[in-house]
């Protein structure tokens, strides 16, 4: 085992740990969101897909390397604006008027 | 770019990743933790395309199948975002998360094919076939639990004798290529029959998972998915792809333990038991026989309404079916007008993902400080006139707490048995997800108001607005 592939597995391990602390306080009601904006943040597979397509010389690697693009953009662009959609409505809003009143 | 400067930049990005993580933890930070998440997606985006372009990596073919496959990629994932119905977000999840594992998979076939030559180090091909097989099952998976929940298929769990061992023989024929491919392989294309074999293992995993634990399966293949990309970033040697994906891995595989946490199951019992056949719920039922039950008219429940104290309204899944959602805020605020106390009482997993029931009546302007979460408002039900029980059923079910011997057993459920009158708007007699009988439908307390969910509520809009 090299310094460097030990080096990768440290962050590995640190990011378990983060990983599960972060999100150990979130309450129910924000289960769907979360799972939703944590599954944009995995379509930082693009960097992966972007480096293969910047590699790609054989017609095989052009075709992996856009299709790999096409995918991991629409992960990242569909989590983000979904996840963004869900929360807009989690804004605390003002009972509707005259409520208070009658009670 | 110089390596110190790149580093950095991703560390940026892993950083902003973490705290838009926390962000997400509170209501009032999560839009925003939502955005920080972007911005750092952002600065790993460019970061990763200024370092190609300095390095001058792309052919002009490269450059150009890469501005179209994100243009593509870009259109496509925000005209599905914008358009899908806040019913349908499950799936939508389950589609964004698929394609994800897709590509995380490509690349590692990819690494495998032009790259790392014919007898790659195990340092490189092990994390290379983990992302393939990982990425593959997630993919798959993801796209069967997406045609469930569009109702492209049945939703009801597809089960055969011997289904496990079919399952099992896969899984197990996965392994043993995933160890010939490491230590002997010589073709690198060989590796491709193993996408195909992780493709099968996906399909054939989600076939036996019925429609109400669909939301545990997105959950764990969102993990999967992380996972899958964790390893890209070891055979790429990137910083970036190894923190974000573990911190979904991590993150992703908690929160499925959570849900099937409130759902009073194990997560083996949601994976393996098929849950919702429709032999157990036939069982169930013929107990059920010849048992009659109450049915009233919207008018008489109308009145009932108006001259309670407090109503609590228990919103399920058949809710969201009927996108009744609005209606149901008119009743209320109708209601609240004549001076009744209205709450919602959310249960953790009502709609089809924690959480989700929450986001559809937050979509029709409901307060969020009256959706009351289930430990919150569990000992007001027995001072409570009326309950409202629109399209849910399991989880209000008393045989998760009285009958040992009931596939629900042991979930936690609102306790609407315990309110003076209960009103269920039900389409029909049949049970709820899990495919069980529901004891209380039968109850002298309980008034039925057959019908689809909406056109019920404006049934006793017009009543409530009369008395």
């Amino acid at each position: 085992m090299t310094t460097e592939l030990l080096t990768l597995i440290t962050y590995f391990v640190l990011a378990i740990f983060v990983g599960i602390e972060v999100i150990s306080k979130v309450p129910t009601i924000l289960h769907t969101p979360l799972m939703s904006g944590t599954n944009a943040i995995h379509g930082i597979i693009l960097v992966g897909a972007l480096i293969i397509a910047g590699d790609a010389h054989t017609p095989t690697g052009y075709v992996l390397g856009f299709v790999a693009v096409v995918l991991a953009t629409t992960n990242v662009v569909g989590g983000f604006v979904v996840t963004d959609r869900m929360l807009e409505m989690f804004r605390g809003r003002q009972r509707p008027a005259g409520t208070e009143e009658t009670r | 770019m110089s390596s110190l400067l790149l580093q950095a930049l991703y560390l940026v990005a892993a950083a902003l990743f973490i705290l838009g993580m926390r962000g997400l933890s509170s209501p009032k930070g999560a839009r925003r933790g939502n955005w920080i998440s972007a911005v750092g997606m952002v600065i790993a985006l460019l970061t990763t395309v200024a370092n190609l372009l300095l390095l001058h990596k792309f052919t002009s073919l490269g450059a150009a199948l890469a501005v179209a496959g994100v243009l593509i990629g870009a259109v496509v994932g925000t005209v599905g975002a914008r358009r899908v119905h806040m019913t349908a977000m499950p799936q939508m999840v389950a589609l964004f998360n698929g394609v994800g594992g897709g590509a995380a998979a490509l690349v590692a076939v990819y690494e495998l094919t032009f790259i790392l030559g014919a007898h790659p180090p195990v340092a490189a091909s092990f994390p290379s076939v983990f992302s393939i097989v990982v990425g593959g099952v997630s993919f798959a998976g993801s796209m069967m639990a997406f045609a469930k929940l569009q109702e492209l298929m049945t939703g009801t769990p597809i089960t055969y004798p011997g289904q496990q061992v079919v399952n099992g023989l896969v899984a197990l024929a996965i392994v043993a290529l995933s160890v010939y491919l490491i230590g002997f392989a010589d073709s690198p294309i060989a590796f491709s029959g193993l996408l195909v074999l992780a493709l099968a293992l996906g399909v054939a995993f989600v076939l036996p998972i019925g429609g109400a634990d669909m939301p545990v399966v997105i959950s764990l293949l969102n993990a999967f998915t992380g996972l899958a990309v964790a390893a890209s970033g070891f055979i790429l040697d990137n910083f970036a792809l190894i923190v974000a994906g573990t911190l979904v891995g991590a993150s992703g595989t908690l929160l499925t333990l959570l849900m099937s946490q409130a759902m009073g199951r194990s997560i083996a019992n949601v994976l393996f038991a098929a849950v919702g056949s429709p032999v157990a719920g036939a069982g169930a039922a013929a107990g059920a026989e010849g048992r009659s039950v109450r049915t009233g008219l919207a008018d008489d429940i109308g009145t009932m309404l108006a001259y309670s104290r407090r109503v609590i309204i228990v919103p399920g899944y058949g809710l969201a079916v009927a996108q009744a959602q609005h209606v149901v805020r008119e009743l209320a605020d109708l209601l609240e007008k004549k001076g009744v106390q209205v709450d919602y009482a959310i249960h953790p997993v009502a709609g089809r993902m924690p959480g989700h029931m929450n986001v559809l009546l937050a979509e029709a302007n409901v307060p969020y400080e009256s959706l009351k979460e289930m430990d919150e408002i569990n000992d007001e039900f027995k001072s409570t006139d009326v309950v409202l029980v629109v399209g849910a059923n399991d989880v209000v079910n008393p045989a998760a707490r009285n009958s040992p011997g009931s596939p629900i057993y042991g979930m936690p459920i609102l306790n609407v048995d315990q309110a003076h009158n209960i009103v269920f708007l039900k389409r029909s007699m049949r049970p709820g997800f899990a495919g069980i009988d529901n004891e209380l439908l039968y109850d002298p307390k309980t008034i039925m108001l057959f019908g689809d969910a909406k056109d019920s509520l404006a049934r006793l809009v017009a009543a409530v607005k009369a008395a």
